[in-house]
């Protein structure tokens, strides 16, 4: 397109092409480093050697944690949670969306509830009267506290309202005239035309509660109950971050086992690697929803 | 006119089971708001305990800690909100220079793989890069430097939030820049080409006012979040010693209600950020409804 490049910019290209692949390698770099510290051996790790690739490759912190009873429990609940947390949410939010994507004229309470549903998402009671609330429900240490407290996740819901009233409204009623119901129309005919939007949803919602670790923290009362960010967070983060003494520090490095951690981490990072690819495929779609409307 | 009706039945009943879900984790919790004003007793519920007016909001305000806190959330959240807006747009900008679309389309795809990881996992990989034995401190001690100790030196922990921060949500929020460059007539640059404009020109004058309606959109609906510093980050980077910078809204909020079981005082204190929040995202709607047309719904 542009034929006379002058040296000026053949040296911005060059400097730009170098900035690229440092911003890229920045973005690879954590979880290459904790693949390389997991695959070190624990002393090599410990006093800090291993940068950019494994010392000493062996697998023993990946055996070690296979004899991990903990970890795996906080895996499982983990997945559950993840499972049950999408498949409740998704379930709600069609339900819910389809109504609300109606006009008052089909639909009469509809805006009415609507600003019942952008109040919730604009304004909250604050933590403590939420985990109070949550608490006397009886939800702790229950897998249906970690799916449910979270709440209806308004934001989403806006999103899939807006994508369905984008619909064009003969596909509706033609299926009118056909006879079908309004929960044959919604099943049947609106959701597999919005897939792309429920897939981005779906994997939102599949992220937010594999990664979520606060509600794991305080609406559980020990580690037989924690999801496995909490997990990570109460026994690879925690450690470090104490107030010690220089000497504790190194008595605790000593007892620490870096390589271990980075292991538990690698392992708590692969889901998100496994499904990266369909977040690629969808969820540009699912932030230009968000972001811009016409 | 009768049809109409029972379909209006069906909607309702696809309603209830998320207004059922709405109302019982978030508008309950809003009647917890009462706590604020009371002195709460886990016995006596909020129906029972005793009113004490502004008690705990007038000893919020006392509080030394109140002032700490509220300086560390301002600092670090209007660091954020003005980085996470202008970092995107550069890399954005200067990623649509690059001329090699395979390039273009590996580094985009990396990018934004931070942005998916939870602050657990890229806590506990920052603090052991970061930390004494870590790759920081193992690439200046080539070069001969003393170790640094950074996460537990309270002047490098703010800078270190908001830089860790804007790295992990550069790619994704450049997203929207990307998706707006392309919207861009490339006819305008052709002419301009045409012209005799180089590539800076070109850039000035016609890709940033095609980009000014989204800038202008994204920083009036950050407005926002003046309040959230991250609590997710600084939870999981922040120790006692770096309070004294490190300490936000939130985590204090967290240690005073939940750990330390003051109930009422953060419940105020959570409460003062709600409203403070509330009146802030509302102005930004509508700023934003005027200004570009933006709505909701």
């Amino acid at each position: 397109m542009i034929l006379n490049r002058s040296r000026g910019s053949k040296i911005f290209d060059v400097f730009n092409y170098i900035l690229m692949f440092i911003l890229a390698f920045s973005c690879l770099y954590p979880l290459w480093f904790a693949l390389c510290l997991s695959l070190s051996d624990k002393a090599a790790a410990n006093s800090g050697m291993v940068t950019v690739y494994p010392i000493n490759i062996n697998v023993s912190s990946y055996q070690e944690i296979m004899k991990d009873a903990k970890f795996f429990n906080s895996f499982w609940i983990s997945i559950q949670r993840t499972v049950l947390g999408t498949v409740v949410t998704m379930l709600v939010l069609i339900m819910m969306a389809y109504p609300l994507s109606k006009s008052t004229r089909d639909f009469k309470p509809r805006n009415i509830i609507m600003w019942i549903v952008l109040f919730c998402m604009v304004f909250n009671g604050g933590t403590v009267p939420w985990y109070i609330t949550v608490q006397n429900y009886g939800l702790i240490d229950n897998i249906w506290g970690l799916v449910l407290a979270g709440s209806l996740p308004v934001f989403n819901l806006i999103l899939v309202i807006n994508f369905f009233r984008g619909l064009p409204a003969d596909l509706e009623e033609a299926a009118v005239v056909d006879g079908a119901g309004p929960w044959r129309i919604l099943f049947q005919i609106v959701v597999p035309c919005s897939i792309p939007v429920l897939a981005t949803i779906v994997l939102f919602t599949g992220v937010y509660h594999w990664n979520e670790f606060f509600q794991g923290l305080v609406l559980t009362s020990g580690e037989a109950h924690y999801p496995l960010q909490t997990y990570i967070k109460q026994m690879v983060v925690n450690i470090q971050t104490t107030n010690l003494t220089k000497d504790q520090i190194e008595q605790m490095s000593k007892l620490s086992n870096k390589s271990l951690d980075a292991a538990k981490v690698f392992i708590a990072m692969i889901p998100m690697l496994v499904v990266y690819p369909f977040v690629q495929k969808y969820f540009v779609t699912g932030i230009m929803l968000g972001a811009v409307k016409e | 006119m009768k049809k109409r009706i029972s379909t209006s039945v069906h909607y309702v009943l696809m309603i209830v089971p998320g207004f059922v879900w709405m109302l019982l984790f978030s508008i309950v919790p809003m009647v917890g708001i009462v706590m604020a004003f009371q002195d709460y007793n886990p016995r006596m519920g909020w129906f029972g305990s005793e009113f004490v007016g502004l008690e705990h909001f007038e000893y919020l305000f006392s509080m030394s800690d109140a002032w700490r806190v509220m300086r560390n959330t301002l600092i670090i959240a209007i660091s954020k909100m003005v980085l996470n807006i202008v970092v995107p747009l550069a890399f954005a900008l200067m990623l649509n220079e690059v001329r090699n679309q395979r390039y273009k389309k590996i580094v985009q795809t990396v990018v934004y793989l931070p942005h998916f990881l939870s602050w657990v996992i890229l806590a506990s990989i920052i603090l052991n890069i970061f930390g004494r034995n870590g790759v920081i401190n193992a690439i200046t001690g080539i070069f001969g430097a003393d170790p640094v100790v950074f996460m537990q030196d309270d002047s490098i922990f703010q800078p270190l939030v908001i830089g860790t921060d804007v790295w992990k949500e550069f790619g994704y929020n450049a997203v929207i820049y990307l998706a707006a460059l392309t919207g861009i007539n490339p006819n305008l640059y052709e002419a301009a080409a045409i012209d005799g404009a180089g590539r800076w020109k070109s850039m000035w004058n016609i890709t940033i006012p095609g980009l000014t309606p989204t800038i202008i959109l994204l920083a009036v609906l950050g407005l926002g979040s003046v309040l959230n510093a991250g609590f997710d980050q600084v939870f999981n980077l922040y120790n006692p010693l770096v309070y004294s910078t490190g300490d936000i809204l939130d985590t204090w909020v967290y240690r005073m209600g939940l750990v330390q079981l003051q109930f009422s005082l953060a419940t105020a204190a959570g409460l003062l950020k709600s409203v403070v929040s509330f009146v802030l995202i509302v102005s930004s709607y509508i700023i934003a409804y005027k200004v570009a047309d933006y709505r909701v719904f």
